[in-house]
Order: structure tokens, then C-alpha cells, then sequence
């Protein structure tokens, strides 16, 4: 069982966690202004890199709150959290 | 005219002493609160006469109007503020006239979770059964207030000088004392 | 005839234990494993291979052996144990095994739970490495957590004779773990094996704790537990198995690695045969020849597959009378259930036990398992440790040092290491044990197998498989051990290769002529002893297997006869039977005592959540497809909620409370999740709208109560409230009193009837439900389930989001245009709906189907199809029925659908199979009842 270091309330077990796919995939400014094919960039794909990937979390079993963390896809190591807001730190896989 | 959740097993509960004493403190005040702004938490503070805990995973508790008043941290922005039953409209009006128009929610949700205390010499050994949350006293002093799961259900867990309250979804609570009962079995052979 | 010696050992020889092995009585004592009271009593022959049928016996005494696997029959029937690693207790029934166990079709009534426990310093194994590195670092003040396989500490040491600080090693290793366990913060557990080695210091323990215990063992004590262990810190001081050499005929009973022997005989006072050969490739065997010789066996001879035989030790054997040839291999054994004979070179050895060393594998599962490379060491011929890690340490044979001065010296290195590592300041040094071992084993030959019978010459004795088997295997190209593991099954059984993976390694790399140091291991993986399924769900099964959630009203559901129905982790009343009667008769009841008079039900399990804010209706404005912002306060809206991709997750009713406060509603199932998603959405995308949200779930206890006497009912309890049809409208909510109680009453409907929902604190819900079901006694009020509330809104067409909805469902697709607003700018999902493939034509749409036999039921799920005959396959699938039920209301049957292009096929004929037939229907609009909504709003 991994821990997860909520950046709140310390590093807790995995299965307090909810995962939220890619981070810092924002919400288009005006939608409508998109094409389809710019509409579907944002709606479907996403990277899956094979190293550092910086996605998204929620302590759903504690405090509740989403934040960042950078996870090594190869190894699940978490390379760095940081609250939502904040800019990614750099990492060194 | 009133049930709690945890009505129908005050025997089965007691039966667990003396290895664990579980006591259901129903109908308890329990109202959640959402507020960042410093002099909005200062003020509501004052009127409960308890700060407001600075610190995560922490609670507070004071003495003021409403008697002993507890104030829960449950996230960045988010107070559990918990007292004595009946007082939950009051403390509400209070805590509303505290906000003023700062940003903030006032939500009464006292029967939301009902509160459970747990005391006697096996305590910390039944939630190591279930809680991955280090109770060791060097670890969770008193004072300690943490979200987690026990078992396949969330608790807010409070560590207190004498046992532990704990907080526990009332849809969840019968699952909850299943459980504990189930967990203490072994203690009470040998208490 | 007994094959005890008169002293010695760690048993209890006053005391005598019977047990049944193969049908037949023995005894042993207390101290006994069932295999050394086996061999005690002359049966060496366990069971009979998994495909040969071969016999086979007892190869190691510990959990790496390969062979002795038993099913135990009583107290409680288990399979697949190894004979040498079962405590014996008074009454077991055992049987030998031919590779394959049989599961109990009985409840296993033991118990089991799991514990969690948070250390500095985990350190496993309690041999001598073991018991230092844990008393270095319980003396510098850590939290320490001492695991250990064994029912008593000493590791190694518990199989030999040998005397630290000039007094039995015994007395040293009761002096450690007395300090140790009266130490605060240190937990020693014994018949412990820590099976598991995850990421962030966790470790998975499977503590036996009442096994041996036989029939006393107490009902109320967990059986096995399963220590969830973190750790800052780990000592792994897991010790080396002693390995074999292949050779022809290597399986037969009677042939056993020499330390073990050596264990048999000095933990156990068991003598392993009466007259030995030994066939060894380093030093250490000549310890147990000479410890067997002493206590009386004959050994016949000491084959040395060295060069030369160490000179010191051939002297001690010389003195002995024991003939040691040097540079010699055993080439094949005789015999039928026991070995009766070993050959070397020409020569034919008459004995009834073969002892074998082929030099040790340290035991490097977990340090593997928390990712630590893995290093060839050819002076051993074994993987060894190969990096340092931050929180994992390895001390003593696990690390190839087999002297034992230099592993307690480990031990203590890397106990202070890890005392430091966690925070800690080791004061004084532990003193190390002085050792008069003569036997050290570094001095080996590596040698895998010796030349013979390829077919014979057994590699993994458990699974059958031989040197001809790895040939095979490179023979047809196979080069990585992981792929030739896998086709040959070597190291895949029970023992997960403990003494067979490291000779398939050599042999493979023989075969292929490369270096061993550049083939990489197979990986180890947890569990690295067997853990049963039982363990592992702990206290997590029957009753607390989920979480049971229940309402405030569950005792009356249940005192009234109340079947349930699972939703999500609720149990909700499915329906209310009466005597005699089925579901079917109960739901016709049911829906027709609520459409005819009144009913009431209990929707305590709704989703509820508080929502608060200057921006709380713009928020809802961009989470519902239809406006939030402009509804009035004491009014109620219904919404639909949609993914980005414009596909229905959610729906529910939306009610304002205040100029800045709402309440919604969210499907049962989906209550956490929408939850979250708002959460996610304030969090994340727009954190500076001034909007909180809470769950109120359970704060609330929710009971509609439905039907045209519903009014009536409500007016009894509700004095204050007027409850007229223009006081209170259709979507409307008034806070009020009812049964005496603070209520809020909504007047919404999900039936298509004249309904109420009212809403009490959970501490009320009972109460309140009594009073409406008392209130309700001039109209038969009747409580109905989730069948009837389905039945009820299937014929009125609403859809059930999960049960109508699959994630791949548009609002337009439900018929639910008019719920999508089109004058707000944005909301999420709106984009979507303006992509091509969401405006197809032939899209799946909701619609009712009707069929032509009004007293067919079509099963849910269905598939639909266009013609009244099946065309040859592929067929083209329509769509299928979600929803089916027989309707008092229309007294026929009906069925809710998607199907493609439905909106345009309303009157068309299509057709359902169902097993042999294929079913007309004709297609309809959802809506099947009450069309113009006369009832809802009378
Ligand atoms: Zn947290």
C-alpha cells in the first residue's frame, strides 16, 4: 500500500485517494470558440508518458482536497505534491 | 421521538467492557463549516469562546455560551464545530452572524454522523485493526483529529487524554459497531 | 521402531502428542513439525509426485522444501502445507499429497483478522544477524518490530550444536530476546513470515497464531493474522537456504539437503536414516556428518565434489572413521520408496539416506521485492544483494556471508544504520557472540548438476521438472529465465523455486554458454510463503464484507418483512410482501395502492448536498445542462448533469433555499461521486467562485409519500401547512411541521402522482414514517420498494441514470431537449453536444416498446432487431431494453428501450428475441401514463 503525502495531512494510504487523470488540463477559456478538433483534444486525449507525469489527486477519504503530485510512471514513485495554484515543482526521476 | 443510529446496540456495545468501553453520544451538535477569511475564524472563535485550530489534523476545544464546544479541522477551509444536543439552530445563527458577508458556508449537519467514545485499555489495539493511521502517542498526540478510513468506512478519529471520540456517517454507524464488536472479540477473553 | 535420539532437541519428550498421518497412528511431542515426527517415526515417504506419481519425502526442514506437501483433515480441512513447516498438536489428521490439495466445501469457521503496526526499524529474521540488528536499535530508543518465521528466535542457529560465549547458543539467543521483549516499543512476533515487501517501507506479515494450538485452539482468537506493517527502516536478516545438486534419480525419499538433516537432529533429536552417504561441494556438510556420526548414524562416505577435501575436516572425519573422497559426484541413486542405494562413479553405496549440499542461496525475495538489484556472486554461485538501498539494510547469510562472527557483526551495522537512518543516536555497541563454529561454507564449488539421466535429474521437484525439461526449453530458443520459468514451470509452485530457481539459472546458462552474472533473475514477487485467501480478507467477509449503509427507517423495513435490494453499499426495501405473495403480485399491489390511493417509500438513501455562495447559481448554472440561477427561492427545478463529453452522469432535483443557498439531490449511487465532481470543478477550475458544498445525505432522513390521497394524508400530520393546490404548488417546498417534527415538505413527484417528499432530520426519520403510516390508515397506505418506484416511473418514461444511461447517453438521447438550456453561454458538456458524431441521426434514443402480446414480458437487457426473422450473422442490433415491467396501472405489459433512430421509429413494429422466438413490439414514446400530467398536478 503506497502512501500518498496529502499536502494537508501528511503522507496516508492510497486508498484514501481518488485519482484524477492529468493535471494542469484547464477548462477552455470559451468552448465554443473550439473546433470540434480542438474540442476533442481537450475532452479525450491525454499524455501517458513513460517518467515523470504530473496528474491530479483527491484526499477523498480526508480532507478532500485536490492537488497535484508528480508520479514516476515506471516506478509509481511520487516525485513531488503541490496544492492546486501552485506551479510544478521541479522534479529529477 | 428521537432514535440515534446506534439505538439498537447501547447492549451489545457495553458488552465490550471492560477491554473497551463504547459509548454512542447521540443527538450531539454538529455543524460544518467552510470559512478561510482570518478574522471571520477569529471572531467565530470568540463566539464560541474556542479558536479555531490553526494546525491540520487537529481539534480544539473551549468553554464559552454554548458550554464545551470542540471545533474539528476537516480541511484548509473546512471546521467540524461540535457541541452539546440542542444547540445546533443557535450556533448556527451565531456562527451566520459571525461570517457576515465573507465568503464562507454554515451547514447544519448534525445528524450527518453521529459521535462515538472510546475508552478502555484495548482502544488503541481495536482501531489498529482497521486504521492504517499511526495512534501511537508519539504519532497522534492528544489532540490529533484525522479523516481516514477504518476498516471499509471514514471516521473523523479525535484523540483525546482518555480514549478517543470518533465520528462515524449514521448510515454507516451499524457497519461501524459490526465491526468494532467483531474487532474486540479477542480482547475481551483476555481484556 | 523409533529413530529419537535419547537427549536433546527443543521438544517436549514428556509429553505425548498422537496424530494420524496416511490413516495410520504415530506420536510425537511438543516441538515436533509434523515432518520430524514423520521421520521420528521411520516415513520418509510423504506423498507422490504432481505428474510422475514418484514418491517423495522430505527435502529441507523448513518452508523452502519442495516436496513434503500434506493436506491436514482436522480440526479443519486445508490443503497444500508443507509437513515440515505444521506444528504438531495432539489429534492432527494429515495426508500426504500428490501435488494437489483439495479445498474444504465447509465455512472455515476460524477467524481472521489483519493489525496495523508503525516502527522505526522492522527487522526480519531472528537469527543471530537478526537478534543483534534488533537489539542495536531497540537500545538506541526506536520503535522496533522483530518478525520471525520460526516458533522460537535463533534462525540458523536452532540447527546445530554450537556454543556462543563458551555456553549453549541457546541461552544467548534467550537472553537477547528477553531484553528485547522487555524493552518498551519493541514487538516481537513469532510464527511470523513477512511475505510481502511494498514501496514507502510497507510489509505484509502472516502471523500463525493459534495452528499448533490443534483442537485448543480458541474460537475467539484470529487464527491468522495479517500485520500490515510500516516501517521506516528495514533489517532484512533473512538467512540462506542450503541448495542441492542435480543429479540422476535426485528425488527420491531419503535424500535431504545436510544442514537440514543437521536440523532434524539437533532441534528435533531426529536421526534421518541410519546409515548416509554425503555428497557435498563445500564445507559446511562435514558438520552434519560428523554431528550424525556422533549421534550414531552410520556415514558411509563423504563425497566431495572439490578437488581436494579440506584438510582439517578430513582429519576430524578420519578420526572418525568416515572415508571422504575428493573430486567425486554421486551419479544416481536406487531404490523404490526410499533411496536404497547411491552410485559414485562405479560404485554402488548401500544406505538408506543421501545428505546434499550444493552451497547456499541467501534468501533475497524481499530485498528483490522492494526493488534492490540483484548481484551474481560466482564465488557463491548465488544472487546476493547487489546495492545499498536508503531504507532497506541486509545482514547476516542473506547477504552470502556465512561466517557467523561477520553476520552478527552485520547485524549490528546495519541495526545502528537503520537506528541512525530513523532518528536515533545508538549508544554503546552490542556485544558480538563469540562462535566455536568449525564449518564455514564459503569455500564451495558451484556446481549445478552432475551429467546423467537428463529425464531424471529433477530440477523443481515439486512441479516435476527436469534437466531434459530446461533443455527442451533452450533447445527451443528460449534465452530469458523469466520465459523459460514460465514453459517450464520451474519455481512456480508452492515454494516459489526456494531451493530449485538458482540450479535452473546455472543449467540454463550452462546450456546456453554464457555467464550466470549476465542472465537477470526471474523477479521475486510476494507472497513469498503461501498466505491463504482467508487471511488476506481478514474480518472483511459474511456480514462486514461491505459496508451494510442503512437508513434511520431500516427497523421498521425490516420488522414489517421488507425484502432488500442492493444499491450501491445500501440496502434498500425492494418490496413488502404480504403472506403468500411473489414479487410480482407484491410490485401489481403496490404500484396500484399508490396510483389509487397512497403509498410512501423511504428516500433517505437520495444524494443530498448543501450548496452555498454568492456564486452558487451561477456554479449550478454551469454543472445543469437547464438554468439554476434563475429559480426562485421556494421553488424546485429538475436538472440533468453531463460529463464534458455531453453524456448524462447524473439527475436529480435542485432546490433553492435561499438567495445564496441551494440543495440538489443526486441519484442514490451516485451521491460521493457528484460530490466530488463539484468539488473538483471548485477546486480545480474556479476556485474564486465564492461557493462551498456540503453533504447533508445523512443529515436528512427523505420520504415521499405519493398518491392522490397524499394531500390528505399530509394535511393530518402537517396542521400548520396548507396544503391546498394553490398554496402548494407543483415544485414548490414549504418548511413546516409534521408529526410534531421540524420538517421541510417538497412537492415534487417521480411517479407521475400527486406526491410529497418530506424531509426530517435521520434522528426523526422513524418517528415521522410511523406517524405518516398511521395518518395514512383511512386511505391503506402502503409502503412500497424500489420495484414500485421503478415500475412508477418507467410508465410516466423517466429515466433511471445506470439502469436508461450508460455513459454513452445524450440528454437530447433521453427525449430531454427541453431540460438543455439554450440560452446559457456555457456549461459543461454543451460543447459536445455541437460535435458531429452527437447529432447523428441513427444515435440510440429512449423510447417505450409495447408489446403486440400484452402479457409478454421482455427480460432487460434484450437485444432488438428490425426483421421478423433473423438474417444470417452479423445481425444488426437495434439497440436493447432497459427497463421491463408488468403495469397494474396499464394492464399490460411495457418496456422502456434504446434504440437507434428511435425518436422517428415511434409506431414502427420491431422485434426482441427471446430464447427461440423473436417478440413484436411496437415502438412508443416513453411516456405511457398519464401523458398530459393531469395526475401530478390535480
Ligand atoms: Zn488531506
Amino acid at each position: 500500500m503506497q502512501l500518498i503525502p496529502c499536502p494537508w495531512c501528511g503522507p496516508r494510504e492510497e486508498a484514501e485517494f481518488h485519482y484524477g487523470g492529468q493535471a494542469h488540463v484547464a477548462y477552455p477559456e470559451d468552448p465554443s470558440a473550439l473546433s470540434d478538433e480542438e474540442w476533442a483534444q481537450y475532452v479525450f486525449f491525454r499524455e501517458n508518458p513513460s517518467g515523470p507525469f504530473a496528474e491530479r489527486w483527491s484526499h477523498s477519504a480526508g480532507c478532500r482536497r485536490w492537488f497535484n503530485a508528480v508520479r514516476d510512471t515506471r516506478t509509481h514513485d511520487l516525485l513531488a505534491v503541490y496544492r492546486v495554484g501552485e506551479p510544478m515543482p521541479e522534479v529529477t526521476a | 421521538m428521537t432514535v440515534s443510529p446506534l439505538a439498537a446496540w447501547t447492549d451489545r456495545l457495553a458488552a465490550l467492557a471492560p477491554a473497551l468501553d463504547v459509548t454512542e453520544v447521540p443527538f450531539r451538535s454538529q455543524l460544518t463549516v467552510r470559512v478561510s477569511d482570518p478574522d471571520a475564524i477569529a471572531a467565530m472563535g470568540d463566539a464560541l469562546g474556542v479558536r479555531f485550530p490553526a494546525v491540520p489534523c487537529t481539534f480544539s476545544a473551549g468553554t464559552g455560551e454554548f458550554g464545551a464546544v470542540e471545533v474539528l479541522w476537516l480541511g484548509p477551509d473546512e471546521f467540524l464545530v461540535t457541541a452539546s444536543p440542542d444547540l445546533q439552530v443557535t450556533i448556527e445563527e451565531v456562527l451566520r452572524g459571525a461570517l457576515q458577508d465573507v465568503r464562507g458556508s454554515v451547514v447544519d449537519t448534525s445528524a450527518q454522523r453521529t459521535t462515538v467514545v472510546l475508552q478502555g485499555p484495548r482502544a488503541r489495539d481495536v482501531l489498529a485493526h482497521g486504521c492504517s493511521v499511526d495512534l501511537h502517542p508519539a504519532s497522534a498526540p492528544r489532540g490529533t483529529c484525522v479523516q481516514t478510513l477504518l476498516a471499509r468506512t471514514g471516521i473523523v478519529l479525535q484523540v483525546n487524554d482518555d480514549g478517543y471520540t470518533i465520528l462515524v456517517r449514521s448510515s454507516f454507524a451499524e457497519y461501524f459497531a459490526a465491526w468494532l464488536a467483531d474487532a474486540a472479540t479477542e480482547y475481551l477473553a483476555v481484556p | 521402531m523409533t529413530h529419537r535420539t535419547p537427549t536433546g532437541g527443543s521438544i517436549d519428550r514428556n509429553t505425548l502428542l498422537r496424530f494420524t498421518f496416511n490413516g495410520t497412528e504415530y506420536t510425537g511431542h511438543p516441538g515436533d513439525t509434523l515432518a520430524s515426527a514423520l521421520l521420528a517415526n521411520g516415513v520418509h515417504s510423504i506423498g507422490t509426485s504432481v505428474k510422475l506419481g514418484r514418491p517423495r519425502g522430505v527435502v529441507a526442514a523448513g518452508s523452502e522444501d519442495p516436496t513434503s506437501l500434506v493436506q491436514v483433515e482436522a480440526p479443519f480441512s486445508e490443503p497444500m502445507l508443507l509437513a515440515t513447516t505444521v506444528e504438531l498438536y495432539d489429534g492432527l489428521v494429515a495426508r500426504g499429497l500428490s501435488g494437489q490439495g483439495r479445498l474444504s466445501a465447509e465455512p472455515d469457521p476460524a477467524r481472521y483478522d489483519a493489525k496495523h503496526e508503525h516502527c522505526d526499524v522492522l527487522v526480519v529474521g531472528a537469527g543471530p544477524a537478526g537478534l543483534v540488528a534488533a537489539l542495536t536499535a531497540a537500545r538506541a530508543g526506536a520503535r522496533v518490530v522483530l518478525v520471525d518465521e520460526q516458533n522460537q528466535a535463533g534462525g540458523a542457529l536452532l540447527g546445530v550444536d554450537e556454543y556462543l560465549d563458551d555456553r549453549p547458543s541457546a541461552e544467548w539467543v534467550a537472553d537477547v530476546v528477553a531484553e528485547l521483549k522487555s524493552t518498551p516499543g519493541v514487538l516481537v512476533l513469532e510464527r511470523t513470515t513477512a511475505f510481502g515487501m511494498y514501496q514507502d517501507g510497507f510489509v505484509l506479515a502472516l502471523q500463525k497464531r493459534t495452528d499448533h494450538l490443534g483442537f485448543a485452539a480458541p474460537a475467539a482468537v484470529a487464527r491468522h493474522r495479517v500485520w500490515r506493517i510500516r516501517t521506516r527502516q528495514t533489517v532484512l536478516a533473512t538467512g540462506a537456504h542450503e541448495r542441492p545438486v542435480v543429479f540422476a534419480d535426485n528425488d527420491r525419499p531419503g535424500i535431504m539437503l545436510a544442514s537440514s538433516a543437521r536440523t532434524f537432529l539437533h532441534r528435533y533429536g531426529v536421526l534421518p536414516g541410519s546409515r548416509a552417504v554425503v555428497f557435498t561441494t563445500n564445507d559446511s556438510a562435514y558438520c552434519a556428518a560428523i554431528d550424525l556420526a556422533e549421534s550414531g548414524v552410520d556415514i558411509a562416505l563423504i563425497v566431495d565434489a572439490r578437488a581436494e577435501a579440506p584438510a582439517r575436516l578430513s582429519t576430524e572425519c578420519a578420526a572418525r572413521g568416515i572415508e571422504v573422497r575428493a573430486g567425486q559426484f554421486v551419479t544416481g541413486t536406487e531404490g523404490s520408496s526410499r533411496v536404497e542405494a547411491v552410485l559414485v562413479g562405479d560404485q554402488r553405496i548401500a544406505c538408506d539416506t543421501l545428505l546434499v549440499s550444493g552451497g547456499w542461496n541467501p534468501v533475497v525475495s524481499l530485498f528483490s521485492q522492494a526493488r534492490g538489484a540483484l548481484r551474481y556472486d560466482s564465488e557463491l554461485g548465488a544472487f546476493v544483494p547487489g546495492e545499498e538501498l536508503p531504507t532497506v539494510r541486509v545482514a547476516g547469510s542473506a547477504t552470502g556471508e556465512l561466517d557467523l562472527t561477520a553476520c552478527t557483526r552485520q547485524g549490528r551495522d546495519a541495526g545502528a544504520g537503520a537506528a541512525r537512518a530513523a532518528g536515533f543516536t545508538p549508544g554503546g555497541q552490542v556485544p558480538l557472540p563469540a562462535s566455536d563454529s568449525r564449518c564455514t561454507a564459503r569455500s564451495g564449488l558451484v556446481l549445478w548438476r552432475v551429467p546423467g539421466s537428463d529425464d531424471t535429474s529433477f530440477v523443481d521437484l515439486q512441479r516435476d521438472s527436469t534437466v531434459a525439461d530446461v533443455l527442451r526449453a533452450t533447445g527451443a530458443g528460449l534465452r530469458s529465465l523469466e520465459h523459460i520459468k514460465r514453459y517450464t514451470t520451474i519455481g512456480t509452485a508452492h515454494d516459489q523455486g526456494k531451493t530449485s530457481g538458482m540450479i535452473a539459472a546455472g543449467i540454463v546458462a550452462e546450456a546456453l554458454g554464457v555467464e550466470l552474472g549476465e542472465q537477470r533473475p526471474t523477479t521475486f514477487r510476494p507472497p513469498y510463503t503461501s498466505v491463504s485467501f482467508a487471511a488476506l480478507a481478514g474480518r472483511d467477509r459474511g456480514e462486514l464484507h461491505d459496508p451494510v449503509r442503512v437508513t434511520s427507517i431500516h427497523p421498521w423495513h425490516v420488522e414489517h418483512g421488507a425484502l432488500f435490494e442492493n444499491v450501491g453499499q445500501w440496502k434498500r426495501p425492494w418490496y413488502y410482501p404480504q403472506p403468500g405473495e411473489d414479487l410480482h403480485t407484491a410490485v401489481l399491489r403496490e404500484c396500484r395502492a399508490t396510483r389509487e390511493s397512497v403509498g410512501l417509500m423511504d428516500g433517505s438513501t437520495l444524494g443530498k448536498i448543501d450548496v452555498q455562495g454568492q456564486d452558487a447559481g451561477k456554479f449550478l448554472d454551469m454543472l445543469y445542462t437547464n438554468l439554476m440561477s434563475t429559480l426562485k427561492v421556494g421553488k424546485i427545478r429538475y436538472g440533468v448533469m453531463c460529463g464534458v463529453d455531453g453524456m448524462v452522469i447524473d439527475d436529480g432535483t435542485v432546490i433553492r433555499v435561499g438567495e445564496e443557498r441551494y440543495l440538489v439531490t443526486t441519484t442514490t449511487g451516485n451521491a460521493a461521486k457528484i460530490l466530488d465532481w463539484m468539488e473538483e470543478w471548485l477546486q480545480t477550475e474556479w476556485p474564486h467562485l465564492d461557493v462551498h458544498c456540503t453533504s447533508v445525505t445523512e443529515h436528512w432522513a427523505t420520504i415521499p409519500l405519493v398518491g392522490p390521497r397524499s394531500r390528505d394524508v399530509l394535511a393530518a400530520v402537517a396542521p400548520d401547512l396548507d396544503v391546498s393546490n394553490e398554496a402548494f404548488e407543483f415544485m414548490t417546498w414549504h418548511d413546516t411541521t409534521v408529526a410534531g417534527v421540524p420538517a421541510r415538505v417538497c412537492r415534487i413527484s417521480f411517479s407521475g402522482e400527486l406526491a410529497y417528499e418530506i424531509n426530517v432530520t435521520g434522528w426523526h426519520g422513524l418517528t415521522v414514517w410511523k406517524a405518516l403510516m398511521e395518518a395514512g390508515k383511512p386511505y391503506g397506505i402502503t409502503p412500497y420498494g424500489t420495484e414500485t418506484m421503478h415500475v412508477l416511473r418507467a410508465e410516466k418514461g423517466y429515466p433511471i441514470i445506470g439502469q436508461e444511461t450508460d455513459a454513452t447517453v445524450t440528454p437530447q438521447d433521453l427525449g430531454m431537449s427541453w431540460a438543455v438550456s439554450k440560452k446559457k453561454p456555457d456549461f459543461i458538456g454543451k460543447r459536445s453536444f455541437a460535435r458531429a458524431e452527437n447529432n447523428r441521426s441513427d444515435r440510440k434514443q429512449l423510447v417505450g416498446l409495447l408489446p403486440v402480446d400484452p402479457a409478454v414480458l421482455l427480460p432487460e437487457g434484450s437485444q432488438i432487431v428490425e426483421t421478423d426473422r433473423l438474417p444470417e450473422p452479423p445481425v444488426r442490433m437495434l439497440g436493447h431494453v432497459t427497463s421491463s415491467y408488468p403495469s397494474a396501472a396499464l394492464g399490460r405489459t411495457f418496456a422502456l428501450a434504446l434504440v437507434r433512430s428511435g425518436h422517428d421509429r415511434i409506431g414502427e413494429t420491431l422485434y426482441v428475441p427471446v430464447e427461440d422466438a423473436l417478440v413484436p413490439v411496437t415502438v412508443t414514446e416513453s411516456v405511457l401514463y398519464d401523458k398530459e400530467g393531469a395526475r401530478r398536478d390535480g
